[in-house]
C-alpha cells in the first residue's frame, strides 16, 4: 500500500496541470451536440493532440505518451479539474480504440488510431436499434456479402452525434440463419458511405445529439470488419467493460463536479443565502461518494496493473458513477432552489445554467452503456453468483 | 501510488479468518450470551498467540510494530465472524494508547492477552463495551486519556447480547496516559468500527446469497427474482465503495507525517459514514430477502443484524461523520 504520489507522478501532474492551464479554451465551447459545437470540439481535440495530451495512455507511435494507468488517472483528474471542454472523441477513444488495439489488423491500427487521436476521425457508436436496446443481440440490421463489399439494410438509432461523426462503429447481422449472438459482425462504416442516410433527433435538452441511421443497400468494404466475421458479439463485449468502467468515466470528472458543488455552497453562503442542514449533508454525501469512486478506481487500477482483467466488476462501477453523477447534480439544483430551473440564457441563471445542463445529461447515465437494471442483473448473477433461473 | 495489500498482509488476513471460523462459529457466539462476560472461551489467548493483540504495539515493547493498514482487514474479519470480545477497543485503541503513553506494565499485560482493555471515549457515547469484564478502561477525560483499573459499572442491556454495555458510574483508580492523544484515539475507534461494519456487511451478504439460492417459492429459488437480485446488488455496491475508503483512512491514520489532523479526521469520517450506510443497507436487505426466518432469534442472521445496527451507530453514525467531513471541507 502506498497512497502517495511519487516524485515522478507529481512532476507528471504538474506538467499536465500547467499545459491545461495554458492551452484550454478561454471560453466554454458551444454544445458538442450541435453541428457548430461539434466542430469547435474537434478543433480542441487537435490542440490536445498537438500538445501530446489527446490520448496519453496510448503508445507514442499512435500519438500517445505511453502513460500507465495511474498517470492516466492523474491526467483525467487534472483534465476535469481544469474545466477543459468535454471530449467529443470519447466514444471512439474509450470504446472503439481498445477494440482496435485488441482485434484490429496492423493496417487498421495504423490507419485508424492516429486519425482518431488527432480528431480527424470522430467516431459514433451504432449499436442500438429500434428493436434492440437492452437486448442488443436482437440486432436486425443485415450486412450481406457481395464480393469485396457488404450490402447493409436496416436501421440504427440513438447514435450519439451520429449526424456529425465521420465514422460509425456498428454491429450488424451477417448471418441471418445463425443463432442470436452468433452471426453478428463488428463493422466500421464511413459516414459518407453510399446508401447511408442520417437523421438527427433532438435529445431531452433539445439539441440534435441523437441520430437515426438508415441503411438502404449501403455498401461497405469487407476490410472494414473488426475481428472476424461472425465474431461481432465477442469483439464488442470485450470492450463493454471499458465502456462501463473507468475508461469512459474516470473519477476525475466526478471529483471536479464535487469540488464545484462545495464551491457552490461557499458562494451561496457568501451571498448571505441560508444553507439548509439537509442540503449540507447531501453535498457532503455526494463529495464522499466521489472520493469513494476515486479510491475504488485506484484499487481496481492496481489489480489491472498486476494483470487482472476488469470483468463483471465494471458493472459495479457503471451503476456507481451514473448514480453519483445524478446525486451531484440533483443536489446542486436543490441548493439553487428556484434558480435551479433557469436555463442557459436566463439572466439569473447561475453559472450559465451549467448545473441544469449537467443534470439533464446525468439523467441519461443510468440508461446508456447498459441500463442500471441490466447492470444490477449482471452484479447479482455474475459477481454474486445468484441463480439465473 | 499503489492501492493494494501485500501477500503477507493477505496471508495474515487468511490466518485470522481461519482461526475465527474455527474458534468463533455462531454457536460459540451464542454460548457466550449465557456466560458471565459474553465472550468466547479460548479466543483471546489464541488471538494473543498469533500476534493479533499486539499489531499496533512497537517491536521494542514486544509487539508486531505494524500499522492501521495491517490492522483494518483483520478487524473486517472480526466483524465477519461476529467476534463478541472487545477486540476493536483493545487492539485498535487501547494498545497503541498504552504504548504511546509508555505505560509498559499495562501494555505488556494487554498484548500478552493477560488483560482485556476497553475504551470510554467522548466519540463513543456513554456506554462502554465490556466494561464489567475488562481489566482496564482507557477513559477520555479533561482533554486527555487515563487508564482506569478500578471503577464501578452500571450494566445496560444491549439489543446485541454479545455487547455487554455498561455506564461508568465511578472511577476509583487511574493512571494518567500522558503522551496518548485522545483525538487520535477517537479516530482509531471510528476507523476500527468502520472496518468491522464492512465485515458484518459481507457476512450478511454471503449468508443471504446462500439462503436465496436455496429457498424456493413459485417453483424456483427466490434468488432468481429480480427484486431480490437488485436488493443484493445494492448491498454489494455499498460494500464495494465503502471498503476502499476504510483502507484509505487506515493509510491516513498510519501516516501522520503526510496527513494533518483535519485530513485524518476527514478520511476517517468518510470511511465510517460509508461503512455505516453499507452495513445498514446490508441489514435491511438481508432481513427482507430472508423473510420471516430472518426475523427469528433461532436463526443466526440475527447475530449480524444486531451487530450491524449497533456498529453503524457506534463511535458516530453516518450523519454525524458526514458533519465532520463537511467541517473539514469548510462548507
Ligand atoms: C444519452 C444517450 C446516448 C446514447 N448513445 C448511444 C450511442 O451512441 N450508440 C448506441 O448504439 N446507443 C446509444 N444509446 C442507447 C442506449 O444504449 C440504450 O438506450 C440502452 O441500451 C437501453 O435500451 P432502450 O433505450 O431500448 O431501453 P429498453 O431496453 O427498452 O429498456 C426500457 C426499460 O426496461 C428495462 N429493462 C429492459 N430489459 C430488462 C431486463 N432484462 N431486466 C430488467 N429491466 C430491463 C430497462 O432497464 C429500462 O429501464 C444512448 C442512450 C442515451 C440515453
Amino acid at each position: 500500500m502506498d497512497l502517495e504520489l511519487s516524485p515522478r507522478h507529481l512532476e507528471f501532474r504538474d506538467e499536465c496541470r500547467s499545459w491545461l492551464a495554458a492551452n484550454k479554451p478561454a471560453r466554454p465551447l458551444r454544445s458538442m451536440d450541435t453541428a457548430a459545437g461539434f466542430e469547435e470540439h474537434r478543433e480542441w481535440e487537435r490542440v490536445l493532440f498537438d500538445g501530446g495530451w489527446s490520448v496519453p495512455g496510448w503508445p507514442a507511435s499512435y500519438g500517445g505518451r505511453d502513460c500507465d494507468l495511474i498517470e492516466w488517472l492523474i491526467y483525467e483528474e487534472e483534465y476535469w479539474l481544469s474545466g477543459a471542454p468535454g471530449r467529443v472523441s470519447a466514444n471512439g477513444v474509450s470504446l472503439l480504440a481498445p477494440t482496435i488495439f485488441n482485434f484490429g489488423t496492423q493496417a487498421q491500427q495504423d490507419h485508424f488510431l492516429p486519425k482518431m487521436a488527432s480528431g480527424e476521425h470522430i467516431w459514433a457508436q451504432g449499436w442500438s436499434e429500434p428493436g434492440a436496446g437492452s437486448d442488443l443481440a436482437a440486432i436486425a440490421t443485415r450486412a450481406i456479402r457481395d464480393g469485396d463489399h457488404y450490402v447493409l439494410n436496416g436501421q440504427k438509432t440513438w447514435c450519439s452525434r451520429g449526424a456529425f461523426a465521420d465514422w460509425i462503429f456498428c454491429i450488424v447481422r451477417t448471418d441471418p440463419e445463425a443463432e442470436r449472438h452468433a452471426g453478428l459482425t463488428y463493422l466500421l462504416v464511413p459516414a459518407d458511405a453510399p446508401g447511408l442516410e442520417r437523421r438527427p433527433i433532438g435529445r431531452l435538452d433539445g439539441e440534435p445529439g441523437f441520430a437515426e441511421l438508415f441503411f438502404d443497400d449501403c455498401r461497405v468494404r469487407v476490410d472494414n470488419v473488426l475481428g472476424e466475421e461472425g465474431q461481432g458479439w465477442a469483439v464488442a463485449m470485450a470492450a463493454a467493460g471499458s465502456e462501463r468502467g473507468l475508461n469512459l468515466r474516470s473519477p476525475g470528472r466526478f471529483m471536479a463536479a464535487a469540488e464545484r458543488l462545495t464551491e457552490l455552497v461557499r458562494t451561496l453562503r457568501a451571498e448571505q443565502r441560508e444553507i439548509d442542514p439537509r442540503r449540507r449533508d447531501e453535498v457532503t454525501d455526494a463529495w464522499i461518494r466521489a472520493q469513494a469512486y476515486r479510491w475504488q478506481t485506484y484499487a481496481t487500477a492496481a489489480r489491472l496493473m498486476d494483470g487482472a482483467e476488469l470483468g463483471s466488476e465494471a458493472s459495479l462501477m457503471k451503476v456507481f458513477w451514473s448514480e453519483l453523477d445524478l446525486e451531484l447534480h440533483a443536489t446542486a439544483l436543490r441548493l439553487l432552489g428556484d434558480r435551479g430551473e433557469l436555463a442557459a440564457g436566463a439572466p439569473d441563471a447561475v453559472d450559465g445554467g451549467r448545473w441544469l445542463d449537467g443534470y439533464v445529461f446525468a439523467l441519461s447515465g443510468p440508461i446508456y452503456a447498459g441500463t442500471n437494471e441490466i447492470q444490477r442483473n449482471i452484479i447479482a448473477e455474475r459477481v454474486l453468483g445468484l441463480p439465473r433461473r | 501510488m499503489r492501492f493494494s495489500f501485500t501477500e503477507e498482509q493477505d496471508m495474515f488476513r487468511d490466518t485470522v479468518r481461519d482461526l475465527l471460523a474455527d474458534v468463533c462459529p455462531p454457536d460459540a457466539v451464542r454460548a457466550g450470551w449465557d456466560n458471565d462476560d459474553g465472550r468466547v472461551p479460548g479466543l483471546w489467548p489464541a488471538l494473543a498467540e498469533m500476534g493479533m493483540l499486539s499489531i499496533l504495539a512497537p517491536e521494542e515493547d514486544g509487539g508486531l510494530g505494524m500499522d492501521e493498514v495491517d490492522l483494518v482487514r483483520l478487524l473486517e474479519e472480526t466483524g465477519y465472524a461476529g467476534v463478541p470480545d472487545p477486540i476493536m477497543e483493545h487492539v485498535a485503541v487501547a494498545v497503541p494508547a498504552l504504548a504511546e503513553a509508555g505505560a509498559s506494565g499495562h501494555l505488556a499485560a494487554a498484548i500478552a492477552g493477560e488483560t482485556t482493555c476497553t475504551i470510554a471515549l467522548t466519540g463513543g457515547g456513554d456506554y462502554v463495551v465490556d466494561a464489567e469484564g475488562a481489566d482496564l478502561v482507557v477513559v477520555e477525560r479533561d482533554g486527555g486519556l487515563v487508564a482506569a483499573t478500578e471503577y464501578r459499572v452500571e450494566p445496560q442491556a444491549s439489543i446485541d447480547r454479545s455487547r455487554r454495555l455498561g455506564k461508568l458510574v465511578a472511577v476509583d483508580s487511574v493512571d494518567p496516559l500522558s503522551g496518548a492523544d485522545p483525538i487520535l484515539a477517537n479516530d482509531r475507534a471510528a476507523l476500527g468500527t468502520a472496518a468491522q461494519c464492512i465485515g458484518v456487511a459481507r457476512r450478511l451478504l454471503d449468508s443471504t446469497v446462500d439462503y436465496v439460492s436455496e429457498r424456493r417459492q413459485f417453483g424456483k429459488p427466490v434468488g432468481t427474482y429480480q427484486a431480490v437480485k437488485h436488493h443484493l446488488a445494492d448491498v454489494r455496491l455499498g460494500i464495494e465503495f465503502a471498503a476502499p475508503l476504510v483502507h484509505r483512512a487506515a493509510w491516513s491514520v498510519a501516516h501522520p507525517e503526510s496527513h494533518d489532523v483535519t485530513t485524518r479526521a476527514r478520511d476517517v469520517s468518510m470511511a465510517k459514514a460509508m461503512a455505516a450506510d453499507a452495513v445498514d443497507r446490508a441489514c435491511r436487505a438481508g432481513l427482507q430477502c430472508h423473510g420471516a426466518i430472518g426475523y427469528t432469534d433461532e436463526y443466526d442472521l440475527q447475530l449480524w443484524l444486531k451487530r450491524g445496527w449497533a456498529l453503524a451507530a457506534a463511535h458516530g453514525d453516518a450523519p454525524s461523520h458526514r458533519d465532520r467531513v463537511a467541517d473539514a471541507l469548510g462548507i
